[in-house]
């Protein structure tokens, strides 16, 4: 039998591969040189796949506990004329990120010309004043971000968060290809495929390029909480294969103003800082005083010009959760541009033209509080019974500044090797993107994540997702008419893949509901936040162990925190 | 080399030996049992244990509890299974400085004892599996890593363990005193029965075999040896150039025992072996404390320079 004989793709979701019956053009290759593979032999390939991971050590911690990071065999093909769009909605998003940041952290232009409140900004916990005016060596706040996207029903990539924090996956995108192509090497042979080995040296380079005035051989170095932390084995890897030192907050001291590591031959100064520790661990004297994590000193060091963090400290206002319903305008308002790549649909209830439509279709959208965080307060409209829509409906008209809304927005499907079985799972993407200040480079693809469970929208690795190779082609695919239609109103919940180093945990807030209902294409400004957030006390932790896997947890924290919608 | 990545490179190389000479202790201590039996057991037991630092054994101790603390019991700190899982925890600490395919050996060795492949095998057969695997990682290491800090670091620490662990060996051969077939059996463990018997030409006395494991300077596992080598990474390592004596407290331990050992008059030094091997093996542990003072508390290293004048 075929392989692919028998697959159905699950209702309203886009499916990658198949448009019902017709299979799409760019897997007409992936179709061609796996139809004819059996499936034990399949199996026995998946299980090659598995041990060289685990004899590898791609693993990834849950709560001290190492696991092998699963890789569905099937990869994930996208056309280069899909990815030259997505590359530019990428590019673009990013360039208009650094302007914001320059703009929050020194003038403040986009507050006083109205393009979004002031209020929303201050009331952040991410913002630092510890960040205000200090200008970056080479302009550059975002040298790595991860700029996550779905795909809906129509077959359109929207972005569902930014992530210029430390965004943590790209390991992963470096680690599946070359398991893929030991796994499937026929099938690679028939595809020109754009390669994902450079991100290293283009990362170090932009590190360089981000040095301290005057500093001509700068030394790198990447900061990571310690092994107990989740993403520990992607620190190593990049350390690694950049050749340069990979340290914890132990190995460094600050001596006059500058960062230096310890060494066997005593100390030797340190230039730029790619750090894995989230802001509140990074230096004890500015931040948690409790942090072993970091440095005391290290943010002093970086206002005196002579270490250059990256990504910069204060990144965080620009990826809050309210924010993201503001970039549509922000990038039109710095680059003079339309966004390439759009927004999932979203309602700010402070509106009042919003507001009328999201009380009329309350039992099938998703609302959420603005300072909410780790899902508390959230209502699924779907899920939920007439009584609490009811006493939702009076809690938004007494407030409804606090409340945005959203669709429940449906995953594309892409398909997986499951049980020995192929069917429809739902992915999502993770594109990266290094910024060296004179150009935005995109990682050919990036991190597909897959739901694994049948029907399960939620990709984290924690709750059973699981990872594919994902190939942009080099070459047009064979001419056959792509045809999207699209399809109408799916219900389910899927969720949105870690921003953080660790973070990797289902988060209810980021449920999206499906739009088609023509949302307000751009819902104009206001809808403010409302309360501050105080800055996370967070309890007293006392083991280094515990801190570094702490961290996911008060960085899960803080994020959602600050992000106040 | 940051200090923190050459402990751990130390560490490697001492766990990696530390396991692999257990397995070649436990291969004739298991292998006397079975063939001597005139052997009291419970007192060979208890002997060995308190040779491979066990403080109190219990009442009855038979070969399968020494089997289960030495080898297989993770949670014992002298089993052979820990001591492979510390190996590749420091590994995974240096990660990112070793060689890809030294992590997987590495990584693959522990990975048969988490996955129980390990403890499910038997005596005589996981004593030739661990020196396997060292044999695999340490011919990995020698095939792919440049000789720089880290493979001395990495050097030291194994020719440490090693001077250590014969130590060790020869101690539980001389538990046994009177029976030659307990030596033979001792170089055989180590690969050096053949060679023994060509340098001696057949002659198989209790104290030339002590003198190979001893002071032999050629053969690779005996204490000068591994003393010698271990001189030398610390040489490698201290770049001052200094004309007379040595500032590195763990080279000038090392090389006081090394010296002793070679001149003093081997009557002397086989009157009371149990408490000579156990002199070596302070030494061993002094020299750990002091290449750690020296080499891995990075700022007290700056002191120290300070202190050394480099020529100017």
């Amino acid at each position: 039998m075929a392989m692919f004989q028998g697959y159905g793709g699950t209702g309203p979701a886009y499916d990658e591969m198949f448009d019902g019956d017709r299979l799409r053009p760019p897997y007409l290759r992936l179709r061609d040189s796996l139809e004819t593979m059996t499936t034990p032999e399949l199996v026995s390939r998946v299980e090659a796949l598995q041990a060289s991971y685990l004899d590898q050590g791609v693993t990834f911690d849950i709560g001290g506990e190492e696991r092998a990071f699963p890789l569905d065999i099937l990869p994930r093909v996208i056309e280069q004329d899909t990815w030259a769009t997505m590359e530019a909605g990428v590019q673009q998003r990013v360039k208009t990120l650094e302007l914001f940041l320059a703009d929050v952290y020194d003038a403040g232009r986009v507050f006083d010309d109205g393009v979004i409140p002031r209020r929303v900004i201050t009331t952040s916990s991410h913002y630092h004043r510890a960040s205000a005016n200090v200008r970056p060596p080479n302009g550059v706040r975002v040298h790595v971000s991860g700029i996550d996207l779905i795909r809906d029903n129509a077959g359109e990539f929207r972005v569902l968060e930014d992530n210029v924090r430390v965004p943590s996956g790209v390991s992963y995108v470096m680690t599946n290809r070359r398991a893929i192509s030991a796994a499937l090497p026929e099938t690679i042979a028939q595809h020109r495929i754009r390669p994902v080995a450079a991100y290293p040296q283009r990362l170090l380079a932009a590190l360089r390029a981000a040095a301290p005035a005057g500093v001509t051989d700068p030394n790198v170095v990447v900061l990571t909480p310690g092994v107990y932390n989740g993403a520990y084995f992607e620190h190593a890897l990049l350390a690694r294969t950049m050749g340069v030192e990979l340290v914890e907050g132990r190995d460094l001291e600050c001596r006059r103003g500058r960062v230096m590591m310890r060494t066997t031959q005593g100390l030797a100064p340190v230039h730029v800082i790619y750090r894995r520790i989230d802001d509140e661990f990074l230096d004890p004297v500015h931040f948690r005083a409790d942090s072993m994590l970091g440095c005391p000193g290290m943010i002093d060091a970086a206002r005196a010009g002579n270490v250059t963090l990256a990504n910069a400290v204060g990144n965080g206002v620009a990826d809050d959760k309210l924010v993201y319903t503001y970039m549509p305008d922000i990038i039109r308002y710095y680059l003079n541009e339309e966004p390439i790549l759009k927004n999932v649909d979203t309602w700010r209830v402070g509106d009042a033209d919003a507001r009328e439509e999201v009380l009329d279709r309350l039992d099938e959208l998703v609302l959420k509080p603005v300072d909410g965080s780790g899902g508390k307060g959230i209502v699924i409209g779907p899920r939920a019974s007439k009584a609490e829509l009811d006493e939702l409906r009076t809690k938004v008209l007494e407030d409804p500044r606090s409340w945005i809304a959203q669709p429940v927005v449906q995953l594309s499907t892409v398909p997986t090797f499951v049980d020995g079985e192929l069917g429809p799972r739902h992915v999502d993407l993770r594109p990266f993107a290094v910024n060296d200040g004179n150009r935005v480079w995109v990682l050919p693809g990036g991190l597909t994540r897959v739901a694994l469970a049948k029907g399960e929208l939620i990709v984290n690795s924690s709750r059973g997702g699981g990872s594919k190779d994902t190939w942009v082609l080099a070459g047009p695919t064979s001419p056959v008419e792509p045809v999207a239609e699209p399809l109408p109103e799916p219900n389910v919940l899927e969720d949105e893949v870690p921003e953080h180093d660790g973070e990797d945990v289902a988060d209810p807030d980021d449920a999206q509901v499906e739009p088609d209902p023509p949302a307000p294409a751009e819902p104009p400004p206001p809808a403010a936040p409302s309360g501050g957030q105080a800055a996370p006390a967070g309890p007293a932790i006392t083991s280094m162990h515990e801190q570094a896997e702490q961290q996911q947890q008060a960085s899960r924290r803080t994020a959602r925190g600050g992000r106040s919608c | 080399m940051l200090s923190r990545i050459a402990e751990s490179m130390f560490w490697i190389g001492r766990y990696v030996e530390r396991a692999e000479d257990t397995a070649r202790i436990l291969d004739v201590q298991t292998q006397m049992l079975l063939e001597d039996p005139t052997l009291d057991a419970d007192e060979t037991c208890r002997g060995l244990l308190s040779i491979m630092g066990v403080e109190d054994p219990p009442e009855h101790v038979d070969l399968a509890y020494v089997l289960n603390t030495l080898a297989y019991d993770p949670t014992s700190s002298v089993s052979i299974a820990a001591a492979i899982g510390a190996a590749r925890e420091s590994a995974r600490r240096a990660r990112e400085t070793l060689s890809v395919p030294l992590w997987e050996v590495i990584n693959t060795a522990n990975r048969d004892i988490v996955s129980g492949q390990f403890g499910a095998r038997r005596a005589p057969g996981i004593f030739q599996w661990v020196r396997e695997r060292a044999a695999l990682i340490n011919g990995t290491a020698d095939a792919t890593m440049t000789r720089d800090e880290g493979w001395q670091f990495l050097m030291l620490g194994r020719c440490v363990e090693r001077a250590d662990m014969t130590s060790r060996l020869v101690a539980t051969a001389s538990m046994t005193a009177g029976t030659s077939v307990q030596w033979a059996t001792t170089l055989r463990a180590c690969g050096a029965y053949e060679a023994f018997l060509r340098t001696y030409r057949g002659q198989e006395t209790e104290r030339a075999a002590a003198e190979f494991l001893l002071l032999d300077r050629l053969f690779p596992r005996s204490v000068v040896f591994s003393l010698n080598r271990a001189e030398l990474c610390l040489d490698n390592l201290e770049s001052s150039g200094q004309r007379a004596g040595f500032q590195n407290d763990a080279q000038r331990l090392l090389g006081r025992t090394r010296a002793e050992l070679e001149y003093r008059s081997l009557s002397d030094v086989v009157a009371d072996l149990p408490s000579e091997m156990e002199r070596l093996q302070r030494t061993c542990a002094l020299a750990t404390e002091a290449v750690t003072r020296r080499f891995f508390a990075g700022s007290e290293a700056l002191s120290w320079h300070g202190m050394g004048g480099t020529p100017a």
